[in-house]
């Protein structure tokens, strides 16, 4: 049962460096990533409670399933946007995407 | 329940699914052809289908959803809402007509999450039926390809909207661990019985994150007045209507009967021990309002302004949340039903302007109380409710909303800042009044006059005449879905 922590440490440490990621990149593809990054964090919390929280179900793991799934599809239109933005105005530096302010 | 027991409270559900998928192919076997017939005879049996719902299913398909008054009632007016949009779509100009069967496709979709939305009991209900809202919508913001505008406010939507589910992912992750359940009233059994209050707070505010997103509450909202900017106007009228009634939805039921120790959506909500979140969505809510009412203040896009002042509304709205006694979440319910409705006519009336006279910014609007009589006055009604004057329907809703703060003599700060902002929200209604009435016409005459358009613009606009003198029945109505 002691083995639970390095698995909850990792997976908060992947977090941190996912909001790091976020609020600092510039990059959209780089943004993309970090939020991959909190989204896996999640996994492996979910796996971990499911593996060392002497759960019956397996609620967890199914979960997680359904996360990666979903991160896939998220991916693929967030992907989708991006290379249209880079089509228009031939960057993905978020902080050119500023015709609208206010 | 099991699985195919479940299927008889689920069968709205299946049929959009149909539809959607059906859209698609319809689109593919046959390119020239319009889909309006199908789209609309297919919205009239969802409808159908939706009144023969019976709404004491309870739990069903294994505990992920449940089927009660609460949820067919949010159901309705999504369904209203998102119907009178898929209708009126075909009037926008803005949208490539080489796409519409997508868009259709994709507003059933994120009809469907919608639906999921209000009946989820699951935390992985409550992920999936967010996401399913929220994936379509990215691509709905971005309709318009070759638009720099659309591409930015897609591109802010999807950073911002993942961002948040991601957050809100990790928090659903916590309280699973720390209750080996993913049923929401199995999990509200489990942490009664925890002692450390840090662990449900920190994932009670990461849950908040995802549902104040969804719902643009203050310190998320940064994506609205954007994505609704870019946005083709439609998708615009679309974000700004049913999704929040969905977002409410899920925000009452999950708060209500996961982080109270009443666990019920029937009586009056009292706090978990040592977690007082009422506080929290107090402050946030005189935020959310102060900031968008402000900020609605120095704008001169139409589109922009109204994103505001949805904004300002949820604070409206949160800030009867903030008190959690069932009368507050009655009040919620009733005015995001008047809300939905005036605020979608405001939004037709825009398209209609934007179609006809090619203008944007409030200060063109000059002349159009003379080009487009009976518009401009059903108009000027719906922008009176949105700033809750009598004699509209707005101001019986925003009644309740302070009856219910001032009853719990909670938050009597609260009552004031409301008060204030209410005060500031004329100003901005009323200068799209002023432009319409009092400004110099620079536009030329009415070209085409879309019947359907107009007629839902005049009937989401009788709506605040009507509800306000005859608002009892619907009030009582509500009522009723809470006992």
């Amino acid at each position: 049962m002691n083995y639970i922590q390095p698995f909850l440490m990792l997976a908060s440490i992947l977090f941190c460096l996912g909001l790091y990621a976020v609020i600092t990149r510039k990059n959209a593809v780089a943004i993309l990533m970090g939020i991959e990054l909190i989204l896996n964090s999640a996994n492996i919390n979910f796996i971990t409670f499911n593996r060392f929280g002497a759960y019956r179900t397996l609620d967890g793991h199914v979960f997680t399933i359904f996360v990666i799934v979903l991160a896939a599809a998220e991916a693929a239109v967030a992907l989708a946007i991006i290379i249209n933005l880079f089509k228009n105005i031939g960057t993905v530096d978020v902080d050119q995407a500023k015709e609208m302010k206010g | 329940m099991n699985n195919i027991q479940s299927l008889q409270y689920f069968l709205p559900e299946l049929l959009i699914t149909i539809t959607a998928l059906f859209v698609i192919v319809f689109d593919l076997i046959s390119q020239k052809k319009s889909n309006n017939l199908l789209v609309s005879v297919a919205l009239f049996c969802i409808a159908w289908l939706l009144y023969q719902l019976p709404s004491n299913g309870g739990e069903i398909f294994n505990g992920m959803l449940i089927n009660d008054k609460f949820s067919l009632y949010f159901k309705w007016i999504i369904f209203i809402s998102t119907g009178a949009v898929i209708l009126v779509s075909k009037y926008s100009n803005e949208l490539d007509k080489e796409y519409k069967a997508e868009f259709d496709a994709l507003l059933l979709f994120v009809l469907l999450g919608m639906f999921l939305m209000t009946n989820s009991i699951d935390l992985l209900m409550i992920y999936l039926s967010i996401e399913l809202v929220s994936i379509p919508s990215y691509v709905l913001a971005g309709m318009l390809k070759n638009d720099k505008k659309s591409n930015e406010a897609s591109l802010k939507y999807v950073i911002f909207g993942s961002f948040a589910s991601g957050l809100m992912l990790f928090g659903l992750s916590w309280l699973y661990g720390i209750s080996g359940s993913t049923n929401i009233y199995e999990i509200y059994k489990t942490i009664q019985l925890i002692d450390n209050p840090y662990m449900i707070y920190m994932s009670l505010m990461l849950i908040l994150i995802g549902f104040g997103y969804k719902i643009s509450m203050a310190p998320l909202h940064y994506w609205t007045p954007d994505v609704y900017e870019g946005s083709p106007t439609i998708v615009t009228a679309f974000f700004s209507a049913a999704p929040k009634a969905a977002g409410f939805a899920i925000l009452i039921r999950t708060f209500f009967i996961l982080f109270t120790s009443t666990n019920s959506l029937t009586v009056d909500a009292l706090p978990l021990e040592g977690i007082d979140w009422f506080l929290i969505v107090a402050v946030l809510s005189a935020a959310t309002m102060t900031i968008g009412n402000l900020l609605a203040l120095k704008q001169d896009n139409v589109k922009r302004m109204l994103a505001y002042s949805t904004i300002s509304h949820v604070g409206f709205m949160l800030m009867a949340f903030s008190t959690a006694s069932i009368d507050a979440i009655v009040g919620i319910t009733f005015y995001l039903t008047l809300y939905m409705f005036m605020n979608l006519s405001a939004f037709f009336m825009v398209i209609h302007v934007e179609n006809n006279f090619k203008v944007k910014e409030v200060n063109q609007w000059g002349g159009i109380g003379y080009k487009t009589p009976i518009l401009a006055a059903f108009m000027v009604l719906s922008l009176v409710s949105l700033a809750g004057l009598p004699p509209t329907s707005g101001f019986v809703g925003k009644v309740y909303l302070f009856r219910t703060l001032f009853a719990t003599e909670k938050f009597y700060w609260l009552g004031i800042v409301g008060i204030l902002n209410s005060v500031i929200s004329l100003y901005y209604y009323f200068k799209i009044v002023k432009s319409m009435y009092f400004d110099e016409s620079v536009i030329e005459k009415e070209e085409n006059k879309p019947m359907l358009l107009y007629f839902f613009i005049l009937l989401f606009s009788a709506q605040n005449i009507i509800f306000y003198f005859y608002w009892q029945p619907l009030y009582n109505y509500i009522t009723k879905l809470f006992s």
